[in-house]
């Protein structure tokens, strides 16, 4: 090949190629330049941010200065948000799981036809606003909700049991909200999946029990992966689930960072969070990977 | 060791039932390799899936050593299946397809590891102890499933067509393989094919089967020899069929007048209770030819080349076609040309009488 028309081919490609680095670039690498230079800056008094290098932002992620006597110490209240947001998507992604799996199986084991409808009524959820499934959740655990009014009703206990406004409401709240995104890639991958190997571990003498555990889950494990960081990253930045269902009083990541951004006028700070948002995920996302990867290795 | 009888399996309800196993009798026997032979549909899986505990039976009875296994689970059966799509786990390495069983059964680890060796040795995979299955070749898949299936030393190993997906020298390989594993083994095979040959050259004993129902048992010669229905005669081999009048029967010897009009002996349906018009199956292989008149007469149509042997298409007088199979021998000018009037022979109880 002649060095003009190689150079011709290389410019080619690139052409090719400029639809997905203008995403990158404006889409992806763009604001996250201008979020990583805002945690650099000063907050303005009314919001927005003044030009003037400081990394402020940045220490009081982790660190408080107390107001009166300057001293230095641990932000309790931004660590227990931390901790909170990471507790509570562990708990909604294992959750969902839980339920997403069974469910997941249950549809792939459908004759075919049926799979469709059934997958359907797993997405019908999905597809309708977030709010008014947040509301929907709400309504149902609320002290004068349908649980309560049941409880009581059937005289099981006399005082309403106080669900809204716990961490438990939140976690219920995003395991209805993102278990489709669990069931989806679980089913894509058990859809797949040749059911005669089950045959042939049960001829091999294998229980029930190590029939899913030896050859149905390690086989279906890249959807379970999928699942569950697609349940897991959002978990983590949710910001409407714990609003409404949280009441304030049970903060999240993305409350706090909305809180920084909103009433607290302080961009730096919520840049920097977001920042660490972000950072978690992909120290998350490396050390499950990793483990799911070795243990790939030890079982083969 | 194995007894099945009365056993029949319905699929579906009211109208969309369908019989896929009717009344099935047979007593297969301590190792022995034995063949469920039979066209495509006629419930050979079926059976086997039955034996395997995959299928539940609509009613009948299946003992293997004497012990009802029809309430056990498949993991509960002594038995092992060589599936027909091999179904080996894609997650696991050769070894550790062929180790599973044992696992399963909470072998100790060393025994596991010796046996799963030995097994590696006896089907020659030894040097692809760990590779994954997705890597090894059609034929290597095939013998790890039967190393698989062999492993956990079941009393009975159930295998559904395991060689239809092979070419044709390593299918020939691979019976060879099969009847020696056999008899190194000890292990009662019960083995599942269409194709006549195989079931012919491998069996100890054949069951041929037909929409549901086995028509007759028996060795490899008996039934290529004395199939006892036309579906057997037709399946197996080729036939010629003759119309005949049934004169007289005594013991296995029944005399039949052909339609020339010459009367010949043949061998007579187990059970008897016919007379009048039967069919009589000969083989083509069975007859001669001659340049004179013989049991029966007609004209050369065509002569057939097939290498080994050579294949003469007869139009007897009374308009029916009839074969004459006659192997070919060195630099023998057979003297035949299309268009002779010749005449077709063959031995008294050579013939065999069909069951209508
Ligand atoms: N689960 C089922 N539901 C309904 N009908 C079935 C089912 N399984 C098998 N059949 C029917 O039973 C009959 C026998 O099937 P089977 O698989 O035993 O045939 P086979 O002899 O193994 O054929 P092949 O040589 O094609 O494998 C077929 O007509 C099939 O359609
Ligand atoms: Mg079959």
């Amino acid at each position: 090949m002649t060095q003009a028309s190689d150079t011709q081919a290389t410019r080619r490609r690139w052409l090719l190629l400029s639809p997905a680095l203008l995403i990158l670039l404006f889409a992806a690498s763009g604001p996250l330049l201008i979020v990583v230079l805002y945690s650099f800056l000063t907050p303005g008094d009314y919001g927005g941010v003044v030009w003037k290098f400081s990394t402020d932002a940045w220490f009081n992620v982790v660190v408080e200065r107390d107001f009166f006597d300057d001293t230095l110490s641990f932000s309790d209240a931004h660590l227990s948000i931390f901790w909170r947001s990471v507790k509570l998507s562990l708990m909604t992604t294992l959750v969902a799981f839980i339920v997403g799996f069974p469910t997941a199986y249950f549809i792939a084991t459908r004759p075919k036809d049926k799979r469709d409808i059934w997958m359907l009524l797993i997405m019908i959820p999905f597809w309708t606003n977030l709010l008014i499934r947040t509301f929907a959740v709400m309504e149902i655990i609320r002290n004068e909700g349908v649980v309560n009014s049941l409880l009581i009703g059937l005289g099981i206990i006399d005082q309403p049991i106080q669900m809204l406004f716990t961490e438990f409401a939140i976690t219920l709240g995003m395991f209805y909200v993102y278990l489709p995104l669990m069931v989806l890639p679980i089913y894509a991958a058990m859809e797949r999946f040749d059911f005669s190997l089950v045959e042939a571990a049960y001829d091999l003498y294998a229980s029930r029990w190590r029939v899913l555990r030896r050859v149905i889950f390690p086989i279906v494990k890249p959807g379970v992966i999928a699942g569950s960081i697609l349940v897991f990253v959002p978990s983590l930045g949710a910001y409407v689930t714990p609003r409404v269902l949280g009441g304030g009083k049970q903060l999240m990541l993305g409350n706090l960072i909305e809180l920084q951004f909103g009433q607290g006028r302080n961009w730096p700070l919520g840049a920097a969070l977001s920042i660490t948002l972000l950072a978690i995920v992909m120290v998350a996302l490396i050390v499950y990977v990793r483990a799911a990867g070795r243990e790939e290795m030890s079982h083969g | 060791m194995i007894e099945i009888s009365g056993l029949s399996k319905t699929f579906g309800l009211g109208a969309n039932a369908f019989t896929a196993l009717d009344d099935i009798n047979v007593e297969i026997r301590q190792n022995e390799f034995f063949t469920l032979l039979g066209p495509s549909g006629c419930g050979k899986t079926t059976l086997l899936r039955s034996i395997a505990g995959f299928v539940d039976p609509t009613s009948g009875s299946l003992t293997i050593e004497g012990q009802d296994v029809l309430p056990l689970p498949p993991y509960a059966r002594p038995v092992n299946t060589v599936f027909q799509n091999y179904a080996l786990f894609p997650h696991m390495t050769v070894a550790q397809n062929i180790g599973f069983g044992l696992e399963m059964q909470d072998r100790p680890k060393a025994e596991i590891k010796q046996v799963v060796g030995e097994m590696l040795e006896l089907v020659q995979m030894a040097p692809m102890a760990d590779r994954m299955t997705s890597q090894i070749s059609g034929g290597q898949q095939q013998r790890v499933a039967l190393a698989r299936a062999l492993a956990p030393r079941p009393k009975v190993l159930l295998l559904d067509e395991p060689l239809s997906a092979l070419d044709f020298k390593l299918r020939k390989e691979m019976q060879i393989e099969l009847k020696r594993l056999q008899s190194e083994t000890g292990i009662t095979f019960v083995f599942v094919t269409h194709d006549q040959e195989e079931a012919l050259t491998m069996s100890d004993r054949i069951a041929v089967m037909s929409s549901g129902r086995i028509l007759q048992i028996g060795g490899p010669k008996d039934i290529y020899d004395h199939p006892a229905e036309r579906f057997v005669a037709d399946f197996i081999g080729d036939t010629n069929f003759l119309e005949a009048t049934l004169q007289s029967v005594a013991g296995e010897v029944a005399t039949v007048t052909l339609p020339s009009g010459k009367t010949v002996a043949a061998r007579a349906v187990q059970g008897g209770g016919q007379s009048g018009a039967v069919t009589l199956a000969v083989r083509p292989e069975h007859a001669v030819l001659t340049k004179e008149s013989g049991l029966l007469d007609g004209v050369l149509e065509n002569i057939v080349y097939f290498g080994t042997d050579t294949h003469y298409h007869i139009t007897l007088d009374g308009g029916s076609a009839f074969v004459v199979r006659k192997q070919n021998q060195p630099n023998t000018g057979e003297g035949f040309e299309v268009g002779d009037k010749v005449g077709v022979s063959f031995e008294a109880g050579v013939g065999q009488v069909l069951r209508d």
